[in-house]
Parts: C-alpha cells; sequence; structure tokens
C-alpha cells in the first residue's frame, strides 16, 4: 500500500544538524541532534522524559528556536519552513473551550485567511476522517477525552499538512481508547500519505505505529540509535499480536534501556 | 471509522450530554427550598418588626412599620420613582463607562508594556483613594451630574480592569503556540483567543461593577446632597433624613436594595447565556 513511501530515498522533508538548545536557565534540552525525516515516513522519537523529544519536536515546528546547528527543509522551494505544510497535536487536545468542534477545526483555516468556498467541505472531510461528522456542533466539554483528542486531530489535518509532528497526543488516554486511534491514525496516515513525526515514551506504541523509531538519551538530549520497524502496513491486531511485533518490542525495549544507561538516570 | 458514533461507549469519559440536563427530583426540591427559605425569612422578620412597632407604638420618626413604608412608597412614587430613575441612567452610565474603560484599558495594557508601566499605578491609585473622600472634591471641578458619573466609574472601572487583565494573560500556552503556528495576526489572537479566554473573568469583573456603579453613584449624590443639590435617590435620603420623614427614608433605601439587587441578577444572567456552553463556572453539576 504506502509501502512504497517508506522506501522513498528523496530529499528530506526536514533535516536536523547538529541541532542543541540550552535553556537560559542553563539547562542543555538538545546537544548535537542529527535527524532526517524523509517524505511519507512515520517516525517515532522514543526516549525516558527529559531526553528533549518534545523539544525536538518544537524546534522543527518553529514554537522554539535552536541555539545551536540548523534545520533545513530540502524539499521546500525556498528552503525554509513552509508554514502551511506543517501541523502540530499537542499532548492535551487544545480546543477553544468556547467554540464547537466545527469552529475549532475551522480555525487554521480561518487564521491563514482561507478564502476558498469549500471551507465547510474540507473540515467535514477531516471530521470525517477521525469520525466526528455527527458531533460538529457539540462543545468540547461536551466530548470525551478520546473525541476531544480526534477533534485535536481533524484541526491539524484540516490544512492537509506535508508533516503531522505529534507531542504524545494518546499519553493521556486509556488504553483502549489508545489502541483504537492508534488504529485510526494509521489509517488516516495511509489514506492521506502525509509524514508524521511521533513523540511517545510508549515502546508498544512507537513500534505499532512507524516505519523508523529514533531512541534518543537524555543529559544532553541526543539520538542514541535508530531502528528501523519494516514489518508491512497495514497493521493491525493481529500484528499486535504476532511474535515479530514481541521482537521489535523487545528490541526496542533494550535499546531503549541502553539509552537510559548512557543518560546515567539522576 | 464507520464504527464510530458508539465511540461513547468505546472511549472512556463522561458520555456527551447533549439535551440539557433534566434535574432531579432531589435537586428541585433543593432549588425550591434555596427560594422558599429566604422568603420565610424576610416574612417572619417583616411580621415581628410590624407587631413590635404596633405593640410599643414606636412613633414612625422612630422607627416606621413595614406597612406604613410600603404606604409611603406608594403614596410618593411620583417623587421616589423620578429619583430612582436619575439614579439608575447614572448608574447605568457610569457601569457603561467602567465596563468600556476597563476591558479597553486593560487590551491596551495587554498590547502595550510600555503603557501598562506607565498608567497602572495611578489606575491603583484611583482604586485605593477612598470615593467619599475625593467626590466633594469632583463636585466642585466638575458640574453635578458629571462628578456623579465620575464617581461611579471611579469605583467601578478597576475590578474591570484588575479582572480582564488576568483573563487576558491568563491564555492557554499550547493555544497560543497554535495561534503562532499557523501564523496568526496580533488582531486574530485578541479577537479569537485572548478576549473569549478573558470572558468569564472579564464577566466576573462586571458583576462586581455592576454592584459598585450604584455605590459609586449614591456616594457621589450623597455628597452633593449635603451641598443641597440633587434630584437622584441618594438625595431624596439624605433630604428625607433633614426632614425626619424616616418613613420616605426607608422606602428610598428599599428602592436602592431593590435596584441594587436586580442589577446584580441581570448581569448573572447575562453571564450564565454568555457561558453556559463551556465554561465551568456555568455548567451544571452532574456527577
Amino acid at each position: 500500500m504506502s509501502l512504497s513511501t517508506t522506501t522513498n530515498s528523496a530529499a528530506p522533508l526536514v533535516a536536523l544538524r547538529g541541532v542543541g538548545k540550552t535553556f537560559a536557565s542553563g539547562t542543555v534540552a538538545l546537544a548535537g541532534l542529527n535527524l532526517h525525516i524523509r517524505p511519507g515516513e512515520f517516525v517515532s522519537l522514543l526516549g525516558p522524559s527529559g531526553c528533549g523529544k518534545s523539544t525536538a519536536l518544537r524546534i522543527m515546528a518553529g514554537l522554539s528556536e535552536a541555539t545551536e546547528g540548523v534545520v533545513e527543509w530540502p524539499s521546500a522551494a525556498d528552503g525554509t519552513r513552509g508554514k502551511g505544510r506543517l501541523s502540530f497535536v499537542f499532548q492535551e487536545p487544545t480546543l477553544m473551550p468556547w467554540a464547537s468542534v466545527f469552529a475549532n477545526v475551522k480555525l487554521p483555516l480561518d487564521l491563514r485567511r482561507t478564502l476558498s468556498m469549500n471551507v465547510a467541505e474540507r473540515v467535514g472531510a477531516a471530521l470525517d476522517h477521525v469520525g466526528l461528522a455527527g458531533f460538529r456542533q457539540a462543545y468540547p466539554r461536551e466530548l470525551s477525552g478520546g473525541m476531544r483528542m480526534r477533534a485535536s486531530i481533524a484541526r491539524a489535518l484540516v490544512t492537509e499538512p506535508q508533516l503531522l509532528l505529534m507531542d504524545e497526543p494518546f499519553a493521556a488516554l486509556d488504553e483502549i481508547t489508545r489502541f483504537k486511534l492508534n488504529d485510526d491514525l494509521l489509517r488516516m496516515w495511509q489514506t492521506l500519505r502525509t509524514t508524521v513525526v511521533f513523540v511517545t515514551h510508549s515502546v508498544f506504541e512507537s513500534v505499532y505505529l512507524s516505519s523508523r523509531i529514533v531512541v534518543m538519551a537524555a543529559r544532553p538530549g541526543r539520538v542514541f540509535t535508530e531502528l528501523a520497524v519494516d514489518a508491512p502496513y497495514p497493521r493491525d491486531d493481529n500484528f499486535r499480536t504476532s511474535p515479530e511485533y514481541a521482537a521489535h518490542c523487545r528490541r526496542t525495549s533494550e535499546a531503549l534501556a541502553g539509552a537510559m544507561a548512557a543518560g546515567g538516570e539522576p | 471509522m464507520s464504527d464510530l458514533p458508539p465511540a461513547h461507549s468505546r472511549e472512556s469519559g463522561n458520555p456527551a450530554p447533549l439535551q440539557p440536563v433534566r434535574a432531579s427530583p432531589h435537586e428541585r426540591r433543593d432549588r425550591s427550598l434555596r427560594i422558599a427559605l429566604p422568603i420565610v425569612v424576610l416574612a417572619l422578620g417583616l411580621l415581628i418588626w410590624e407587631a413590635v412597632v404596633r405593640i410599643e407604638d414606636v412613633p414612625p420618626y422612630v422607627l416606621p412599620a413595614p406597612g406604613l413604608i410600603l404606604q409611603t412608597l406608594v403614596t410618593d412614587w411620583a417623587l421616589l420613582g423620578r429619583s430612582l430613575l436619575v439614579t439608575l441612567v447614572m448608574t447605568l452610565e457610569g457601569f457603561l463607562l467602567a465596563a468600556v474603560g476597563g476591558v479597553g484599558l486593560a487590551v491596551l495594557f495587554n498590547q502595550s508594556r510600555l503603557v501598562e508601566y506607565s498608567l497602572y499605578p495611578y489606575a491603583v491609585i484611583l482604586q485605593v483613594t477612598p470615593v467619599v473622600a475625593v467626590a466633594p472634591l469632583l463636585l466642585i471641578y466638575l458640574p453635578q451630574q458629571a462628578a456623579v458619573l465620575a464617581c461611579a466609574w471611579i469605583v467601578a472601572f478597576f475590578p474591570v480592569l484588575a479582572n480582564s487583565t488576568l483573563g487576558l494573560n491568563s491564555v492557554d500556552r499550547n493555544l497560543a503556540d497554535l495561534f503562532s503556528l499557523y501564523g496568526a495576526s496580533r488582531g486574530q489572537v485578541l479577537w479569537r483567543l485572548k478576549l473569549p479566554s478573558a470572558l468569564p473573568y472579564i464577566l466576573g469583573g462586571l458583576r462586581i461593577a455592576g454592584g459598585l456603579s450604584l455605590i459609586g453613584a449614591v456616594v457621589a449624590e450623597i455628597a452633593a446632597g449635603a451641598a443641597g443639590a440633587g434630584s437622584g435617590l441618594a438625595y431624596r435620603i439624605a433630604e428625607s433624613g433633614y426632614r425626619l420623614n424616616i418613613p420616605r427614608m426607608f422606602a428610598a433605601l428599599l428602592l436602592l436594595s431593590v435596584a441594587g439587587i436586580v442589577i446584580f441578577y441581570l448581569l448573572s444572567l447575562i453571564n450564565y447565556f454568555a457561558l453556559r456552553r463551556w465554561h465551568e463556572s456555568a455548567l451544571a453539576a452532574e456527577r
């Protein structure tokens, strides 16, 4: 299906070269981070808390500036971050509580002053993708945690982003909801052929979702190792219970343990 | 994904109360008690008051009975009604000026730190100086109506300013990041993010300001009344005091209280309708 995209050898969509981030407090969040995200990939950034995985994501999004190194967008015409091509999903749903689901999902189009006739159609399509078609007039408060996160994902998809950055989006959800959202996210990724960078601290989630896992170590935050998960998509419950999945999880766990040892537990 | 609408049952969390929540019998009884009990207390108090005045034969210039006060309210309605209107108009104007001034100044402070640093101390000074002490001065420099208005404004604008400032600074950081990610302009951030986030705080400030603008107007009228001019309710109270017309004093006082209560509930109602779909404060507790 979309396997071809993962083996795409084209120029990376975004490349972090020697990126470092030192906060004003003196904390070194990242040092010498090298990361290439290729078009169509599903990459997970996996690591213990404090390894700077969220910081790396924020730097990619332009929400935070790197204090060292460069962030390149080789495939963009002007070599800079194409503002129109990027969406971010936060750990919390981050919806406007005073606006309906429809208005929330429409927000990016409003902010970009998208003056196309089919704004309502695009919002409708995004809501369809996440299965919230029947809830456009509901307010966030009236939805369950999982449905709020769906609305948040719909909002990220409405701009048809090239790169979808997700910062532990399902960490606050229960396991059943999480599995369901994992499945739906994979389906959307395949349908929309977008590129995803997914921050998580769950080995199982990262193996299930990713075509590649970047394991990071802390103090200072850096790439410890990378693992390819070459199991074919689409993945489903059969994959989740397969020996292959278990083997990948073991490998990833070992890598994570190595990263934690390298990071020197406080 | 077609199997989603049962997402309700699949995904954890509260089921969506898309319909207004029906009150349970228990809640309904609780609500009727909350209305009935104060009324019973009021009726009892009035009865005892009336009885004491009649049994002890207290003269009306010492303590008029509730019946006499009501009677005075009716017979003096032409005078008192006109005064009530004067006071209410002043209060409303002061309140509107306070609302516009308070929210406007808060937005200005929010947009420019320099303006905030320059002006905020003076806003505080206006607030902490007792308005009773300022009113006579204002009456010297301003025409009487303007002085009353200025008093109502001075007292009422600060809570609006303080609450709006707090609200404008209480924006969800992730939402602010989201707005910057999509290249929102300053105006968009203000109108679509900061002001809606601040709305519950602004409304809270307005609720306080409503009562305070009445107090400001009354204080200025009393000060003006001491100078022998005026036509508002507070002036009637001062005037009746000089004439020992105690029943009319009580009647005017009653009108002021009722006006204050009505203002408070009107603002609470606005608050409720503006926030009922989304803000914790206005949502029915259902657990």
